[in-house]
């Protein structure tokens, strides 16, 4: 009876909290509206969290391409492909994996950043204190963060794929002996603009706009303590990466749904 | 904080390059230079089996890319596939009596549509379909083959 | 909307607070306060923590409304104003937070600067003048490209200060002003509140439990407790009151109305009690 009770409890405070960040979402969305006259709060939050997350972005593009080009060409060479390693690089990293590490990594290095900054200034009452000051506090501190986390995570997919291919192209072309025009022709050939590279961009913009929600909802709804905010950065990491993961098998359901 | 000058400097320099890789992507990586057919027109053809073409593989002319297939349907009274296919507007003079036959390239490759030109004077025009077709080769039906002929050659001399 | 009572509603009323209650889930929190605030006048809140001070700040904040009673501000029903008028209304409100509540990726300058950027389209000089003249009441002009976390708690409130009159407000409102701070910065603090009051004639209203320093700046005390108005009066008659409740907390005595023990069973029994 009680396990139940305790059930029941979980299933209604989750449902609450699912309505209220879509409330929150709302607002949020409404008071990106008033930013297009303020562009310059949003291209700080790009700064804060795109230009500073480029480096691990870039750093594990390059690796995670070059793991590809090891890992692709001994698979293909058992089938005398290895001509076909940079389809093979391009395709894993366009549809799949660049915008899901992506993602994960932005959880991990923006979103996580964003939910403790939020966080913060409602315990140290700064939101309160921009209410009392009658500025929005959605407006004006979490609308632009949102807005930023949108645009960054597209730029920095294209920037993962970009130089996870080269990443490719170093180690197949330039240490396994690949031949160059093989390895970009058979690319050319099998990556498609609207069936691989689209779906790839509109992956990460959907991953942008949930992880961004997310970590500032977390933030905007932690407890106002030093383990409230603690517990909060938990959650987003937690959720975003769950939220990355299943929302990438639906999308890519739709989207291969055959034809 | 970082001063107004550098920060929009970076945020410039982080857009302009986050644009670049998704031009890259989209160029260098991906087929949007090739792929996208210039004022095209559509010609059909008939077949008995595509196999496994597919919506969007190339249409290929002594091995060049000329166009793509857009459409893939089954015509219910002849009982045969109809593959219509969008012909690039620069690649006018095909002749009509051109045949088309489904091809693979390499032994697992993707099946492509290749035309062999004719001898007609007159040319193909938007709406018109290939006469003569052949269709794609099907494994099975050839491993099949095979293993008959063997079955016939093998059979007198027991 | 004005019920009968015991102090008729004039002009001279800023803050005109009838019979508020307010319940947090089913904790009250407060029962039925009535607390008229004048005009140009340093009123004290004082009380025990948790006795419902800061809640009493917010309700006259409008940030959070009350289960029962009416509440106006210069005339206005804050309760019942939309969001766009409360906030119309809070530009005529300062507040001064217990922490300062500074925005910690700003400096100084900017954090005064913050209130006029958002609210007005005053020209880059004329900010700089009004800002540093707003920086220089409190004493504080030469410490503007500081950031908030190179300030001392003493001085974070007076920058906080700075801010809450930056859009040159009717009324601030101060929580808490003096908790935390070293006697030199107490006094600068009761000084400054005096000070502005005076100069600008600002309504000002102190929530406060440190009695020595909210007595000596105030002009008018109320005393709450257990969600109640336990006394009022000008400082020296709250000082002076008979009743139990206004004595032990104006003397600080740890046992008396306000029970030292938390509620509990019996000490005996439960130390005896066995685990079952």
């Amino acid at each position: 009876m009680n396990t139940l009770r305790v059930l029941g409890g979980i299933v209604i405070n989750s449902v609450e909290r699912v309505g209220r960040a879509a409330m929150f979402l709302y607002e949020v969305l409404l008071g990106s509206w008033e930013l297009l006259r303020r562009f310059y709060l949003v291209v700080q939050q790009v700064y804060a969290v795109g230009v500073l997350t480029l480096l691990i972005i870039l750093v594990s593009g390059l690796f995670v391409g070059m793991v590809l080009g090891l890992q692709g060409y001994n698979t293909l060479v058992k089938f005398g492909s290895a001509n076909s390693l940079g389809l093979l690089v391009a395709l894993s990293l366009v549809r799949e994996l660049g915008p899901v590490v992506t993602a994960l990594l932005f959880a991990g290095r923006a979103g996580s950043a964003l939910t403790a900054e939020i966080g913060l200034m409602k315990a140290t009452e700064q939101l309160a204190g921009m209410e009392m000051m009658a500025v929005n506090p959605v407006t004006r501190v979490i609308a632009p963060r949102f807005l930023g986390g949108v645009i960054a995570m597209p730029l920095l997919t294209a920037l993962f794929s970009a130089i996870g291919v080269m990443g490719g192209h170093l180690v197949g072309v330039g240490l396994l002996g690949v031949d160059a025009g093989a390895f970009w022709s058979q690319m050319q050939n099998g990556v498609d603009f609207h069936d691989d590279i689209m779906n790839g961009v509109i992956k990460s913009v959907v991953f942008g706009v949930v992880v961004t929600w997310i970590s500032v909802f977390e933030g905007y709804d932690a407890v106002p303590t030093s383990e409230g905010v603690a517990s909060a950065t938990n959650r987003t990491v937690v959720y975003s990466s769950l939220a990355v993961l299943g929302l990438d098998f639906i999308l890519t359901a739709l989207t291969l749904g055959e034809v | 904080m970082i001063n107004r000058k550098s920060l929009e400097l970076w945020v410039g320099l982080f857009v302009a390059a986050g644009i670049l890789a998704l031009a890259m992507l989209a160029f260098k990586v991906g087929n949007l230079t090739s792929a996208d057919v210039m004022d095209g027109y559509k010609v059909t053809a008939r077949f008995d089996n595509v196999g496994g073409l597919k919506v969007k593989a190339a249409v290929t002319m002594a091995g060049v890319r000329i166009g793509r297939v857009s459409a893939i349907a089954f015509d219910n009274k002849k009982y045969q596939a109809l593959v219509t296919m969008d012909i690039d507007g620069r690649y006018q003079n095909i002749p009509k009596d051109s045949s088309a036959s489904i091809l693979t390239s390499g032994l697992l490759g993707d099946q492509y549509v290749g035309i062999e030109p004719g001898g007609d004077e007159a040319s193909l025009q938007n709406g018109d379909s290939f006469l003569r077709t052949q269709s794609a080769l099907v494994l099975e039906k050839l491993v099949g083959q095979v293993i008959f002929n063997k079955a016939g050659e093998s059979a007198p001399a027991k | 909307m004005n019920q009968p009572s015991h102090s008729t509603p004039d002009s001279d009323v800023l803050v005109d607070i009838r019979d508020i209650h307010f319940t947090y889930g089913d904790r009250p929190i407060l029962k039925g306060i009535t607390l008229p605030i004048r005009r140009g006048k340093v009123t004290a809140i004082m009380g025990g923590s948790g006795c419902g001070k800061t809640t009493l700040m917010n309700l006259i904040g409008g940030r959070i409304k009350p289960s029962r009673g009416t509440l106006t501000v210069d005339g206005e029903s804050v309760p019942d104003l939309r969001t766009r008028e409360l906030f119309e209304l809070r530009k005529r409100m300062g507040m001064l937070f217990q922490t300062g509540a500074l925005l910690t990726d700003l400096s100084v300058f900017e954090n005064v600067a913050f209130p006029i950027r958002e609210h007005t389209k005053l020209p880059e000089s004329i900010l700089r003048k009004v800002v540093l003249m707003k920086l220089e009441t409190v004493g504080l002009r030469g410490a503007r490209d500081l950031m908030p976390s190179e300030l001392s708690g003493g001085m974070a409130r007076r920058v906080a200060l700075a801010r809450a009159i930056a859009l040159e407000p009717m009324m601030i409102m101060y929580d808490e002003p003096f908790t935390g701070l070293d006697p030199i910065s107490k006094g600068v603090i009761a000084k400054l509140i005096r000070q502005l009051n005076q100069s600008l004639g600002i309504t000002s209203i102190v929530v406060s439990h440190d009695v020595a320093e909210t007595c000596m700046i105030s002009d008018y005390a109320y005393l709450v407790g257990d969600g109640r108005i336990m006394g009022e009066g000008t400082p020296t008659e709250v000082q002076k009151s008979g009743s139990e409740h206004v004595r032990q907390f104006m003397d600080g005595l740890p046992d008396g109305p306000v029970p030292y023990q938390y509620p509990a069973d019996d000490y005996v029994t439960d130390l005896t009690r066995s685990i079952a």
